[in-house]
């Protein structure tokens, strides 16, 4: 495991994260709405929301929603979706920490619609990871590895992990080498 | 992903009883009903998490809410349903349980929802065939999803978020001898840290109860002032084969909860019944209709939680020894 930003940094990716969104917050009238996916997205939603104006902070738990339950065995732990407004003709700003395979994005999608009709849906992450196995294209990313001019020489099977407080004991974006455990993230 | 302290992994293929579960299980499954409760209000109430798999009520004895709450869990969980019921099939042609299972199952079906008049039957149900069988009633024996639906209305009630009951006194009053219900709670409530009061009259409450861990009494006034949640159960009538009690009249005075009675319980004292209520038996209807009563609650907690014992069985791992 290496770490590739401090939280310094990641505090820094945040402010350019919201920065990006707050330029197309300022050509709407149309109410706004910022949706987490668990277990990290929802944090990130949060941070964001402190530095922007939202009307509605939501987030959302898409295990019932995996394109993989039938294959994994076991299943897996079912938490909370929590978006107490109806989301019906907003702008719905998506956030997840990792973009990888667009898998959780679809799934995130799949349950939004399930919620209501956004007017639009944008996606923002923290870290595009590479590796789509679906056409999914984020709208704002803070750091983008997808480009291989990054220099930090990722292997295929590597994972990237966010590290949030509280969740995690600091904030930090690092390194994992494979791991076998089963994530779509 | 999120670093949980302990791996759970839910190990059950079936739902025979909460006897067989751990505290741990309990919990996992109760709070996994958390995560559940949601779909129900949303615009469009069904998530895909079972598309494509099967669950087929086997109901030989009349049901009609727990049938139906157990259609919709499946369906919300985008599962198909396919419905069989003692009458008019050919289990009333002589057919055994076992062939009748196995014959279901050969359809092509991943769970088996099981009502039936004789104690043990899912049991046996599970044992002769490969797919889940969740028990929804068996004979005198349990009645696992009331048990946890009940159990997840005490502790919604109370404001027990982490579904810890210690502290907590529940009585349960009425015709334990012949009671799943009772049964399924007792078990359930105890692993979780409650204490239990059994309440009926001698001739509905054997003494071989208070070996489980709890408490009997014949007399629902001497506890009423110092319990949290009066679980009250329904005389079943079709079970009452002997005079367990000289009258319906004489019953309902001892042990029927009226408004006098409940003005001398706790002020917010939970109480609760598992359908169908005899009105003016075990329940006065101002007491039914009652701020205290959570009667619907239990209702749609149930759909909650049987969705959630329906998903958690159909991903367990298929151990020839799990139960």
């Amino acid at each position: 495991m290496r770490q590739i930003a401090d939280a310094q940094r990641v505090s820094m990716l945040i402010d350019q994260l919201a920065d990006a969104i707050k330029q197309d917050m300022s050509g709407t009238t149309d109410p706004w709405a910022i949706v987490g996916i668990r277990s990290r997205g929802d944090l990130l939603a949060q941070r964001l929301a402190g530095r922007l104006n939202f009307d509605h902070i939501g987030v959302l738990d898409i295990t019932l929603y995996r394109d993989d339950l039938s294959e994994i065995g076991m299943q897996p732990i079912v938490r909370t979706t929590e978006i107490p407004f109806a989301i019906d003709r907003m702008q719905v700003v998506l956030v997840d920490d990792v973009l990888m395979t667009g898998r959780s994005v679809r799934a995130a999608l799949q349950s939004l619609m399930d919620l209501g009709r956004p007017r639009r849906v944008w996606l923002a992450v923290l870290v595009d990871r590479g590796g789509r196995e679906l056409p999914i294209r984020p709208d704002y990313v803070a750091f983008d590895l997808a480009q291989d001019d990054s220099g930090l020489g990722l292997a295929s099977d590597n994972r990237v992990e966010v590290m949030l407080q509280p969740t995690d004991p600091e904030d930090g974006i690092v390194v994992c080498s494979s791991d076998p455990q089963v994530s779509i993230s | 992903m999120s670093k949980t302290p302990e791996p759970y992994c839910w190990p059950h293929k079936h739902l025979l009883g909460l006897q067989d579960l751990s505290a741990a299980d309990i919990l996992f499954a109760l709070q996994t009903a958390v995560g559940f409760l949601e779909v129900s209000t949303r615009s469009v109430k069904k998530v895909p998490a079972l598309r494509g798999k099967v669950v087929a009520n086997l109901f030989m004895e009349d049901s009609t809410r727990t049938r139906s709450s157990f259609t919709l869990a499946a369906s919300r969980l985008s599962a198909d349903v396919i419905d069989l019921s003692g009458k008019g099939s050919s289990i009333s042609k002589g057919e055994t349980l076992r062939d009748t299972g196995r014959n279901i199952e050969a359809m092509g079906i991943d769970a088996i929802v099981c009502r039936h008049p004789l104690s043990g039957a899912a049991v046996q149900l599970s044992r002769a065939v490969n797919c889940s069988v969740v028990n929804a009633g068996d004979g005198q024996h349990e009645h696992p999803t009331q048990g946890l639906l009940d159990i997840f209305t005490i502790a919604r009630q109370l404001g027990r978020t982490d579904f810890d009951l210690t502290g907590i006194t529940v009585a349960i009053v009425g015709d334990i001898a012949h009671s799943r219900v009772a049964r399924s709670n007792l078990y359930g409530l105890l692993k979780l840290g409650a204490t239990v009061v059994l309440v009926g009259p001698p001739t509905l409450l054997p003494r071989t109860f208070a070996d489980l861990g709890c408490e009997l009494s014949y007399s629902l006034d001497d506890v009423l002032d110092r319990v949290d949640v009066l679980n009250m159960l329904r005389i079943q009538f079709e079970r009452l084969t002997s005079q367990a009690f000289p009258s319906v009249r004489e019953y309902a005075t001892f042990f029927g909860l009226t408004t006098k009675r409940l003005a001398r319980a706790k002020p917010d004292v939970v109480v609760m019944h598992p359908g169908p209520i005899n009105r003016g038996i075990e329940l006065d209807s101002q007491v039914a209709d009652g701020p205290n009563s959570v009667i619907l609650s239990q209702v749609s907690h149930g759909l909650a939680v049987r969705m959630a014992v329906l998903y958690l069985v159909s991903g367990a791992k298929h151990q020839a020894d799990s139960l």
